[in-house]
């Protein structure tokens, strides 16, 4: 058999093939017909295009297994996926030999030395008359498996995984060559294919991307978070198809260049297509499709062919243009990069923001969500950092009692559908590190490994299979060494046992030790000279947990924050901190600005320009309602240093009233500052009650009456004769028919929040919040509308019940366990097509058998009284407020 | 088999595609009430949310057009039976298939603020709904600008789900278009499209103009409706 692709690729330009789906229709397939489907029917067909390809002077000719899978091909249906697959294989093959036949047959025809240019036959140079073959290679083609990938979509990542396999084993026991995985457009379904073929066989691994002009995938991403991602899994060689001409996929060509450090594909469409009378004609000709291409080639790709529209035609002129230019293959480009399903993030001279707060460490509130599986806390911790100004949010959901490798792989993925920032796993358990990196969408930061032999064998092999960069702690079985040197000789060691399971220096980042300044008076300038040597000897990138420097000091976020500058003088590449932090982020932004970062001091005058009147300015600004109220005024949800209880329960943002000094402010100065856009709305000050807080939607003002009225009575006097009252004008105002949705939602998220800030209260002095019963929540299988159950959970949640909330797509049999498992009496049904009425139906028979005494209420736009009752359901509720009506009715015992 | 579609074009990426605030507050049930300050903010503020964060894009093709007796109609490839339908395509010899989209952007939008401020996902969805309906608008306002000009009429467009038009032909809808390649859209196994703001579409083509625009709430029988405009 010839040269390994691999091998062949380093030295020798790699012609692909180009259109498939044009030629068969040429050929006589017709609309709607599918065409894996000839593989079998006619293979004569496919052997003859794959050999056109190759004398064109195609090196790679792809199966026709775009849309093989066994979505388009079930196991029930009229085809056998596996055996399309193979035969795609095979015909490919026979290509293969029938055209090395077809070659010797025309060299022994031959006398001396021919060049056989146009049949794609590479002569060796030196002037012998022997001709040579190019290594011609079956690659199987994977393309998407025309699913949405949850969350948006339906279609979950390990069966999308489970798709590919079957094509995978399929082709790969016929014998292909390597996987090219093409056209795609989900950064989360390609990781789906190259995982499943990594898994699956042992073929290199090619991937392509479908951009858009501008440079972005459908799905969101860009060049160098894909670059990232692929990269990460290890990919041989990746690249761009279809979609754009040669001409558009130049400059996004020319970026991907920029930060790959793995051989790039350019396969381009023909052209830009329009229609003219009946046909697809493109913007430019094969001539010019192979000029172009050439263009392409000089800039250094050397792996190149076509994708729709182009013809063996376009492929022979690209060969004979480009066959002779030299080869050359992108340089390793050493960047420190990581990245979400929509962007990365470098890790290089401007430091990046590492938020914290995703982490129960001394926080009794975040282990008490963990316990109560309340993820929407969570969520929230890292959505508010954002606002803040986080770059990179760390995700610690370690708890004893809690199933921590679930948990993980479910923040996880509620996460990045929340946020676009990368994420960085943050974990000691092996198996919570490997589900969070195996559903991750993007490259992530792994945090962490160190020393000791037993941790890097266990986390290296994950960071080799999944990618990310590790966070590399200097510290080992003898401990955390005292001096300088001593980490940097714990951090070689990392750096070398990492480069024999393939990981680079550029994927490790060093973290030096932020050991507690109080107990060791020179462990912060060991530190600090830790994070020089890496940065000066070991060329490295450094992380550092920040906010340990202060243990055990009073006022820590003075310390903290000085520290903080002190180590990003001295190189610190990303800094874990707490970014709801006043005090951290002014030093993060003046650091910025004082170090040539921050051009024309414009970030830092963005944002402390015009707030001359407030004493120090404000950071925080929260960047949109809702979100930021609250981290910003959050109850004690934030404090400084996260791993710490706060002696003196000092809030973040405003220093105890009167105390002076540099930080901290009076109190009100920076509530003030806070409150730009007026959503402080004077916490209370400007005279309105609870009920007129809750009544008019405030959120801060409700939050701030609240606190006002926790003084004075006792909590539960508050909800009965404030809370549920007020709560009680807007929804007879909204039956009424005088005030309208926003306004229910806008009310029920004030009073949400007074709520909380009674639940806190309650819970600190051991209180028990008395819950109405529990209801459950679910959109049916097959929907994925979730916005009308969503209201009603919001509302539900209002009046005092708990609610289990199934999320969208539910199956039934989900839905009969969570009532069975808890009793549960109420269950909420919700559907929004007619074509979805019949798993509810569905949904309530099995109910009725399994949970008989279930009460179900039913929703959705499409829903009526009559429908409701045909298909079994005890109420029909039109709106939110009708079905808090029928829970209170039904715990009441009325129903 | 029918012939195969001319597909005409993707859109142009980055189109500005006006959300009217009236139409946002139609379908949040403000019928003819005024909604007070606070709410007005909240809807210009997630207008120009939406229209930060959308990417529409659509594409169309065009292909032969044949009705047979009992509703039963042949679009290009496609087979479907549908009296709505065949009513709609009265007098047209071919027709426009229409797919469009606002990306996934919104969609994880939605999912954002979905799981902490309903308040602003309902009005997000209401102003997402209604920049995709005017975007579909505006598209088909230039294609019938563009037939015109050759002495064709187009009828307006209609969507799976429409009448008795079943979602069944989904997939070979937007399949003939390419759609999940081209723009992104794909189905889920209930044939609901994703990203959630999506919308396909036939549209008739015919030498005679159309007698009258009967479109949207004014051609739905269902007179009481909460959202009917006014």
């Amino acid at each position: 058999m010839d040269m390994d692709i691999i091998q062949w690729m380093k030295g020798h330009r790699v012609f692909f093939d180009g259109g498939m789906g044009s030629l068969l229709q040429e050929k006589g397939l017709k609309a709607g017909e599918l065409p894996e489907t000839w593989n079998l029917l006619h293979p004569q067909v496919l052997v003859e295009i794959h050999k056109a390809y190759l004398r064109a002077g195609a090196n790679i000719i792809t199966t026709n297994t775009f849309g093989a899978n066994a979505l388009k091909y079930p196991a029930e249906g009229k085809w056998e996926l596996k055996a399309l697959v193979r035969a795609a294989v095979e015909n490919g093959k026979q290509a293969r030999e029938a055209y090395i036949r077809e070659c010797k047959e025309q060299e022994m025809g031959r006398t001396g030395a021919v060049e056989m240019a146009s049949a794609g036959v590479a002569v060796r140079k030196g002037g012998t008359a022997t001709t040579d073959i190019a290594p011609i290679y079956v690659a199987l083609d994977l393309g998407p498996t025309g699913k949405l990938l949850k969350p948006l979509g339906d279609l979950d990542f390990e069966r999308a995984v489970e798709l590919y396999k079957e094509v995978i084993r399929a082709g790969a026991g016929a014998g292909a060559d390597l996987i090219l995985v093409e056209t795609m457009s989900d950064s989360m379904e390609v990781k789906a294919a190259v995982l499943a073929a990594k898994e699956s066989c042992s073929l290199p691994v090619f991937a392509t991307m479908a951009f858009d002009q501008k440079g972005k995938l459908l799905t969101g991403g860009d060049v160098e978070s894909i670059v990232a991602l692929l990269e990460g899994l290890r990919v041989d060689a990746l690249g761009l198809n279809c979609g754009l001409g040669p001409v558009q996929m130049r400059p996004i060509a020319e970026k991907l260049l920029a930060v790959s450090s793995t051989p790039v594909i350019v396969n381009p469409n023909a052209g830009l297509p329009r229609s003219e009378g009946g046909k697809t004609v493109y913007d430019i000709d094969a001539d010019q499709f192979a000029q172009e291409m050439e263009k392409i080639a000089r800039m250094g790709i050397s792996m190149m062919g076509g994708c729709c529209g182009t013809t063996p035609e376009h492929i022979e002129k690209l060969v004979g243009r480009c066959r002779d230019l030299p080869v050359t293959l992108p340089e390793k480009k050493g960047r420190t990069v990581i990245s979400s399903y929509s962007q990365a993030v470098v890790l290089g001279k401007d430091p990046v923001i590492i938020g914290e707060r995703i982490n129960p460490t001394g926080k009794s509130r975040f282990k008490q969500a963990l316990r109560d599986h309340n993820i929407e806390y969570i969520l929230r911790e890292g959505v508010t950092q954002q606002d803040n100004g986080a770059h990179v949010l760390d995700v610690n959901v370690g708890l004893p009692e809690i199933d921590e490798p679930a948990m993980m792989e479910e923040v996880v993925r509620e996460l990045q559908a929340v946020t676009d920032l990368p994420l960085q796993i943050d974990t000691s358990s092996i198996q919570a590190m490997e589900r969070a990196l195996r559903c991750y969408n993007g490259k992530a930061l792994v945090n962490s490994v160190n020393g000791k032999q037993e941790v890097m064998e266990a986390v290296f092999p994950l960071v080799a299979k999944y990618g990310g960069v590790v966070v590399g702690l200097c510290l080992d079985e003898a401990g955390i060494p005292e001096t300088a040197e001593g980490r940097i000789q714990v951090a070689k060691k990392i750096l070398r046992t990492a480069a024999r399971y393939g990981i680079g220096p550029e994927d490790i980042i060093i973290d030096g030790l932020c050991m507690t300044v109080s107990s060791d008076s020179k462990g912060a300038l060991t530190t600090l000279e830790t994070l020089r040597r890496v940065r000066d000897e070991l060329h490295g990138k450094t992380v550092l947990g920040v906010s340990n420097i202060s243990f055990g000091l009073p006022q820590r976020e003075i310390i903290n924050a000085a520290f903080f500058t002190m180590a990003l003088h001295d190189g610190l590449s990303a800094a874990i901190i707490n970014p709801n932090s006043e005090a951290m982020m002014r030093a993060y932004y003046s650091f910025r600005a004082l170090s040539d970062l921050d051009a024309q001091c414009g970030d830092y005058i963005g944002i402390y320009g015009g707030q001359q009147g407030l004493g120090l300015g404000a950071t925080l600004s929260g960047r949109r309602d809702g979100l930021t109220g609250t981290g910003a005024g959050g109850a004690g949800a934030s404090g400084p240093g996260a791993a710490v209880s706060q002696p003196g329960g000092q809030g973040t943002m405003a220093g105890p009233a009167g105390s002076k000094g540099a930080i901290a402010g009076p109190a009100g100065s920076v509530g003030v500052a806070l409150s730009k856009g007026g959503r402080f709305a004077g916490a209370g000050s400007n005279g309105l009650s609870l009920a007129e807080g809750v009544i008019k939607g405030l959120k801060e003002v409700a939050r701030a009456a609240v606190e006002e009225e926790l003084k004075a009575r006792p909590p539960l006097e508050i909800i009965n004769e404030e809370l549920i009252p007020a709560l009680d004008v807007v929804g007879k105002g909204f039956e009424k028919g005088t005030m309208f949705l926003p306004q229910l939602l806008m009310s029920a998220e004030a009073a949400k929040s007074a709520f909380e800030v009674i639940k806190a209260h309650m819970d600190s002095s051991g209180q028990a919040q008395e819950s109405k019963g529990k209801v459950i929540l679910a959109t049916v299988k097959g929907d994925i509308h979730d916005i009308g159950k969503n209201i009603v959970k919001v509302l539900l949640e209002n009046y005092g019940y708990e609610v289990i909330d199934l999320g969208k797509d539910v199956p039934p049999e989900a839905v009969v366990e969570a009532a069975v498992k808890d009793h549960v009496l109420v269950v909420g049904l919700s559907a929004l097509m007619t074509t979805t009425v019949p798993s509810m139906e569905e949904t309530i028979r099995q109910l009725r058998e399994q949970a008989p005494w279930v009460k179900v209420m039913v929703g959705g736009a499409v829903l009526t009284k009559e429908y409701a009752d045909t298909i079994g359901a005890d109420r029909y509720c039109r709106d939110a407020m009708a079905s808090v009506d029928f829970a209170g009715e039904v715990m009441a015992g009325g129903i | 088999m029918g012939e195969r579609l001319e597909r005409m074009e993707t859109g142009a990426e980055g189109p500005v595609v006006p959300i009217d605030q009236r139409e946002i507050l139609r379908y949040l049930g403000y019928g003819r009430e005024q909604p007070d300050e606070q709410i007005l903010a909240l809807v210009e503020s997630t207008i120009a949310e939406v229209k930060r964060t959308a990417r529409p894009r659509h594409i169309t093709g065009e292909c032969k057009l044949e009705l047979m007796p009992d509703g039963e109609i042949a679009i290009g490839s496609i087979h479907v039976v549908s009296r709505s339908l065949s009513r709609n395509l009265r007098d047209c010899e071919r027709a426009v298939l229409l797919a469009a989209t606002l990306g996934t952007e919104i969609d994880y939008l939605l999912y954002r603020y979905g799981r902490f401020e309903m308040s602003r996902a309902v009005v997000l969805q209401a102003a997402s709904a209604a920049m995709i309906e005017t975007y579909c608008d505006m598209v088909c306002e230039e294609l019938a600008e563009r037939y015109e000009a050759k002495g064709l009429y187009l009828r307006p467009r209609f969507s799976p789900g429409y009448g008795d038009l079943s979602l069944s032909c989904q997939p070979d809808l937007l399949q003939e278009l390419e759609a999940g390649k081209r723009i992104g859209i794909k189905l889920t196994e209930s044939l609901l499209m994703t990203p959630s703001k999506s919308v396909s579409a036939v549209v008739g083509v015919s030498k005679k103009p159309h007698r009258c625009e009967v479109k949207g709430c004014e051609a739905c029988g269902k007179t009481d409706c909460l959202y009917r405009r006014i």
